[in-house]
């Protein structure tokens, strides 16, 4: 589809077909798209040849078995079953599962026996379970991990798209290792990190042990997250955070790496919106913080737009409506009525195109794509080969 | 004097609701509904607080007004005294509010700020971020308009909520004053973490054993089981969003929730004479019509095939939304239908749809 405005058409193919891309994230508010997004263009990648694996956040259930990711172990990357591997590419899917994968960097980090202490934990089971916050930090490790099995060529992949956690804000993701990076090197960690009693920290801390602690950092701290949070939640954190040093010391590392390579070049954002008024708005924030971060933003994917029936786009709205009164007058009522509907849809199209190009303002350097709102959601390889294709105006 | 006397009595058009939680699907418009939602209340005389949680302004950018901060302001005023304040709930002003309501511990609140425990409490501990927030749109419900607080129920209570009762609260006995809010409307997260976000009390009360977030999450679970609160789900009438607007529903009926509206949002409108899906054939017709006022015939041609296409997609789409509406309204709950705007939502769009739901609400 061709791109609104004075934004340039996102050449998808020249993209893909560069082998110096490996990594593709794909990111936006929730309910845009990603997903399908990220899953298309892994789609058209490996039927053009590339060697592709894509990580999937929460795909739709239809979606994941069309994905081959129906069930079982579904967060180790699979084979997908009905892509055209003629051109010598492949493609493997999985699911981002943040419990299990924090689960592994758990047993690595730990010894068996703390580490499955650390996993009763019942505050861990919290962090881990919980929806917001835990998928961040996860998604970004999954990611490193993925990167790093194809550059060590280990992998049958060697290109990597990711899609995002739906997070409370598109940003959350981009954010988690410097969050991560700050509450670790926050005092509240060094003042929970001390050993609370020679077992480990599972058994009681005495009042006075915590009031200790603190007292001398910055007169009651302890006491007063003792009051708020309760005495036994803050015993839980502190020795879930005890535990959990070790494993995000190591996890914040390699987040900062995978951060860092996301900068170099051969990584790409792709910001995902639909076209309408919230989704532009919270894109429109995502392009400017990538700009800020000095992130490359490789294209701006507008889902569900209203597109025009090639022949009928040559009718503008006004004209349209003017032709519908006539038309009614004469009795046409079948024509007047196609005429109405048009109306309508090119007001709508032009309002979208308008949107996305205030979006983007005088930036030149985002490139837009365009996918055609569809009556039903994708749910098979051949519908995620049409969203592709429409992407790459094919 | 009777409490029910002194409470400001309008009809009450969502059935004694008090706090209406806002949630559907990611995309599927809950701001703007929560958002239409506040105005249409105020519409009707209501004081309305409308309380964001995402830290997204999305509020901000449907009134045209400046982002806000985080605290109670004013953004728009309806008929006969009514008005909508609006809220960002930030985890952060929630955790100094909290510390400084109940413990008067303002300073400590900064000294927590220093060593980054609200760096932890709102990003690492994701569970208790949600209790915070969720806990200062609780406080705000149970508000009355001399300051004191209540259980935010359906009507302002005699007594001051046991556990409520922060120490020195000092809340008067007499109740029978009224709210600070007619109503609160949250625009709370979307279905995929709505049942953590509002049942995160029932866990918490768990982890934390009795201790004070514990006794303030007890409460919310009590307010949020009453009758004084619905839940309403914002839905497309399209394939997933109705998939999870039914899962959110038994997620939400099974935790004891109260439902409120399911509201169907950008529902296509008929156009009459467009929609024909048995059509493909008349192309020749419009051609010859479109011709005869005034297009040139290849052009007319041409025109006419991009046109009964739109009329077929129309049809398909209209035939796949009345599918879906009726799964939804298989949910036993009404289903209140806002039009899908011709071109972009601006504040003009979004007062109609006030005006829409207003209409709609039992």
């Amino acid at each position: 589809m061709s791109a609104p405005g004075r934004a340039p058409a996102w050449a998808v193919d020249a993209l893909l077909d560069d082998p110096a891309t490996r990594t593709l994230i794909c990111c936006g508010s929730g309910g845009v798209g990603k997903t399908t997004t990220a899953a298309a263009l892994a789609v058209r990648a490996a039927e053009r040849g590339r060697r592709v694996v894509v990580l999937t956040v929460d795909p739709s259930r239809r979606l994941a078995q069309a994905l081959g990711l129906a069930d079982g172990a579904t967060a180790e990357p699979r084979p997908v079953p009905g892509v055209d591997t003629g051109a010598g590419g492949s493609l493997h899917a999985a699911v981002l599962d943040a419990r299990a994968t924090l689960d592994a960097l758990v047993d690595d980090a730990l010894p068996p026996e703390r580490a499955a202490q650390l996993k009763r934990n019942p505050v861990y089971g919290s962090v881990a379970g919980s929806f917001s916050g835990t998928q961040e930090y996860m998604a970004m490790e999954r990611l490193g991990q993925l990167r790093e099995a194809a550059l060590s060529g280990r992998a049958p992949w060697e290109l990597v798209v990711v899609d995002t956690p739906p997070s409370r804000s598109a940003l959350d993701f981009i954010d988690a290792p410097a969050r991560l990076g700050r509450f670790l090197d926050g005092r509240l960690v060094t003042l929970l990190r001390r050993p609370t009693t020679a077992r480990a920290g599972l058994a009681a801390v005495p009042a006075a042990v915590a009031g200790r602690v603190t007292s001398s950092i910055s007169g009651g701290v302890a006491a007063v997250m003792d009051k708020v949070l309760g005495g036994a939640l803050v015993r839980d954190v502190q020795a879930l955070v005890q535990g959990l040093d070790v494993v995000f010391g190591g996890f914040q590392q390699r987040a900062l790496a995978t951060s860092a390579a996301l900068a170099a070049p051969g990584s790409g954002f792709v910001v995902v919106t639909a076209a309408e008024a919230d989704a532009l708005a919270e894109a429109r924030f995502l392009l400017a913080r990538l700009a800020r971060d000095g992130l490359p933003t490789t294209a701006l994917v507008v889902n569900r737009a209203t597109v025009l029936a090639p022949g009928a786009a040559r009718l503008g709205a006004e004209e349209a409506a003017r032709l519908a009164g006539g038309l009614a007058a004469a009795g046409h009522e079948r024509a007047a009525g196609l005429l109405r509907l048009h109306a309508e849809l090119a007001l709508t199209a032009a309002a979208e195109a308008a949107a996305v190009g205030r979006l983007l303002g005088d930036r030149d350097d985002v490139a837009v794509a365009t996918a055609a709102a569809r009556p039903g959601d994708v749910h098979d390889v051949a519908g995620l080969r049409e969203v592709a294709a429409d992407l790459a105006g094919a | 004097m009777p409490a029910d006397a002194a409470a400001p009595a309008p009809t009450d058009p969502a059935g004694g609701v008090r706090l209406h939680v806002v949630t559907g699907k990611g995309g599927t418009g809950k701001t703007t509904v929560a958002t239409a939602l506040a105005l249409a209340l105020a519409g009707e005389g209501r004081r309305v607080l409308l309380c964001e949680v995402e830290g997204r302004q999305g509020v901000a950018r449907l009134l045209e007004v400046d982002d806000l901060p985080p605290r109670e302001t004013e953004v728009a005023e309806g008929a006969g005294g009514g008005r909508v304040v609006a809220l960002a709930v930030e985890p952060r002003s929630a955790l100094l509010l909290y510390l400084d309501t109940f413990y008067r511990q303002g300073r400590a609140g900064a000294a927590l700020e220093k060593v980054g425990a609200v760096d932890f409490i709102t990003a690492v501990a994701p569970g208790l971020r949600d209790i915070l927030l969720v806990g200062m749109v609780y406080e705000a419900t149970r508000r009355r308009v001399d300051g004191t607080r209540g259980s935010g129920g359906t009507e302002p209570d005699a007594q001051p909520d046991a556990d409520g009762g922060a120490p020195g609260s000092g809340a008067p006995a007499s109740g029978a004053v009224p709210w600070a809010y007619d109503a609160v409307v949250l625009d709370a997260p979307p279905t995929g973490r709505i049942g953590a976000f509002l049942g995160i009390g029932d866990e918490l009360a768990a982890l934390a054993g009795g201790g004070p977030i514990a006794g303030q999450a007890a409460s919310v679970a009590r307010l949020l089981r009453s009758p004084a609160t619905a839940v309403h789900l914002v839905s497309l009438l399209e394939d997933l969003p109705v998939q999870e607007t039914v899962e959110a529903a038994a997620e939400l009926a099974d935790a004891g929730l109260p439902l409120g509206l399911v509201v169907a949002n950008r529902v296509l409108g008929e156009v009459p004479g467009a929609a024909a899906d048995d059509a493909a054939e008349d192309a020749a017709g419009v051609a010859a019509a479109l011709a005869g006022a005034g297009l040139d015939g290849a052009a007319a041609r041409e025109v006419a095939d991009g046109l009964v296409r739109q009329g077929a997609a129309r049809a398909v789409a209209l035939a796949g939304q009345r599918r879906h509406h009726e799964v939804l309204a298989g949910l036993g709950r009404p289903v209140a239908v806002l039009p899908q705007a011709p071109g972009a939502l601006d504040l003009a769009g979004l007062y109609a749809l006030a005006d829409r739901l207003g209409e709609q609400l039992p």
